[in-house]
């Protein structure tokens, strides 16, 4: 097949492109979910981000919490932001830092006002960013604008067979077009991380991927009270057939294809290096994975899954894929992509590979997926430790 | 080219994964091995279901399970050629 060379997405004022137009409502923490959700209700188009922290974070993991509020209200599928905090310190630091993008940005504090002020004065200011944004039109853009993370869930071992391997032949295929490519999920990696350490285009990626897989295990081993049975494989994952975290792993790798990573990234940190493929340290839970890799500014992303996992993102579209015919018929709401005739043989890995191509262009250009049809848009921020 | 019940990985593999519904006890299957594209063929012992593993050969006590030609776990009950291998029979090396 021959590749399209663009596909017609949102250009944005910092020169990247979207696949999407939100206006998103952010709060910057827990309590001001209620203000942000009720201006979304107030507001047609637009779209309230609500989550659980926020509060007396501090060090590595305030800074991750900063990094995903900034990372989400800067990735290209949003057309401007409000962002709504209890403080305005807190609050202006993710604006500004939004900024720099050139999108309209606008936040509000709750303190001294109260709720119900800063709805109606909220509401106002999202009316006008949700009536600009509207008129914003899809244009041509080059395939190097597509940003495509990938992370597995519900895995069996259809997912190392063929679906994961799906995915692998699609990176493959756009890596050469210069697209951004993302994986993760570090303790999925388990088993398979000296194998993955010689992906790493250069020793440094080497280094800081061992590195980073290391502390991951270093904390997993401490935490664990027992050995990791009950999570890692999931029961899902067993009844799927995966019987051990090292299967789990190579079939989890299988994503990648031939690929090299040329730079491992922090939880919810945007690549600087060009384009080519990522690791970035996450954790394996895919809501978690997903809102991290939508903050590294990741546009698109494909889901390859065995049991039938049903997540979606409120800003990142998620395209499922499964090679296990029994979730293609039983889940078939949540599936994009059917890809189980691979195992029957009337279909090859290239020809999977094609299929998904071309259902990552369709969604690129506006198409919705089954989790934004369905209506998921699980956004779950990654808590490093406890509160102070 | 007849139907593949069970596929390979890699020609090193001590395992395979079933691609049908299910194979039943006594059952001939047709096993492919995607990494060279030959085919074997394999009485099975059990009753095995979809994307479940089948023992290509005996296995001990100790062995190492071989997958996509990487380790990936050892046997802890020894296993006969064509049995079901999975969590009662395999577990992890790490963790």
């Amino acid at each position: 097949m021959e590749i399209p060379k663009s596909f017609l997405g949102y250009k944005r004022e910092n020169g990247r492109a979207g696949t999407r137009n939100h206006v998103i409502i952010l709060p910057v923490d827990d309590i001001s979910n209620a203000c942000a959700e009720a201006v979304a209700n107030n507001i047609k188009g637009t779209i309230a981000l609500p989550h659980s922290y926020g509060r007396l974070q501090f060090g590595a993991d305030l800074e991750l919490h900063f990094r995903t509020m900034i990372g989400t209200g800067k990735n290209p599928n949003v057309a401007a932001v409000i962002v709504i905090g209890i403080e305005p310190k807190w609050t202006k630091r993710i604006v500004d830092a939004i900024a720099s993008t050139g999108k309209p940005v606008e936040g509000f504090s709750i303190e001294g006002v109260g709720d119900i002020d800063t709805i109606a004065k909220v509401s106002k200011k999202a009316q006008e960013f949700s009536m600009w944004a509207s008129e914003k039109q899809r244009e041509e853009c080059p395939m190097s604008d597509l940003w495509i993370s990938v992370k597995c869930g519900e895995s069996d071992t259809t997912s190392g067979l063929a679906s994961n391997p799906t995915v692998g032949n699609l990176m493959d295929k756009l890596e050469p077009l210069g697209v951004h490519l993302c994986f993760g999920e570090t303790s999925e990696l388990t088993g398979a991380e000296t194998v993955c350490e010689k992906r790493g285009k250069t020793p440094e990626a080497q280094a800081k991927f061992k590195k980073t897989w290391n502390d991951y295990n270093d904390f997993i081993l401490k935490e664990a009270t027992d050995d990791l049975s009950e999570s890692q494989p999931t029961a899902g994952n067993i009844a799927g057939g995966l019987t051990t975290i090292e299967e789990k792993a190579f079939g989890n790798f299988q994503k990648i294809g031939g690929c090299q990573f040329i730079d491992v990234l922090e939880p919810a940190e945007e690549p600087t290096k060009g384009a080519g493929l990522y690791f970035m340290d996450t954790s394996s839970a895919a809501a978690e994975c997903v809102t991290l890799q939508a903050a590294g500014g990741f546009n698109i992303h494909l889901f390859p899954t065995g049991q039938g996992n049903i997540i979606g993102n409120p800003i990142e579209p998620v395209i499922k894929l499964t090679a296990n015919p029994l979730t293609a018929k039983t889940m078939s709401e949540h599936i994009d992509v059917d890809v189980s005739k691979i195992l029957s043989r009337e279909m090859n890995l290239s020809q999977a590979g094609d299929e998904l191509i071309k259902s990552t262009l369709r969604v690129a250009n506006g198409r919705l997926t089954c989790a934004e049809a369905l209506g998921h848009k699980e956004f779950v921020m990654t808590k490093l430790y406890r509160s102070a | 080219m007849s139907n593949t019940d069970i596929i390979i990985h890699d020609e090193k593999d001590n395992v395979g994964v079933v691609v049908i519904e299910k194979i039943t006890p006594e059952q001939d299957c047709n096993c492919w091995i995607m990494e060279n594209d030959k085919s074997v063929s394999i009485q099975s012992k059990d009753e095995i279901p979809l994307g479940h593993k089948i023992a290509m050969a005996d296995l001990n006590e100790g062995d190492t399970i071989l997958k996509y030609g990487h380790d990936i776990g050892k046997v802890v009950k020894n296993i006969k050629k064509g049995e079901h291998v999975h969590v009662h029979n395999v577990k992890t090396k790490k963790w």
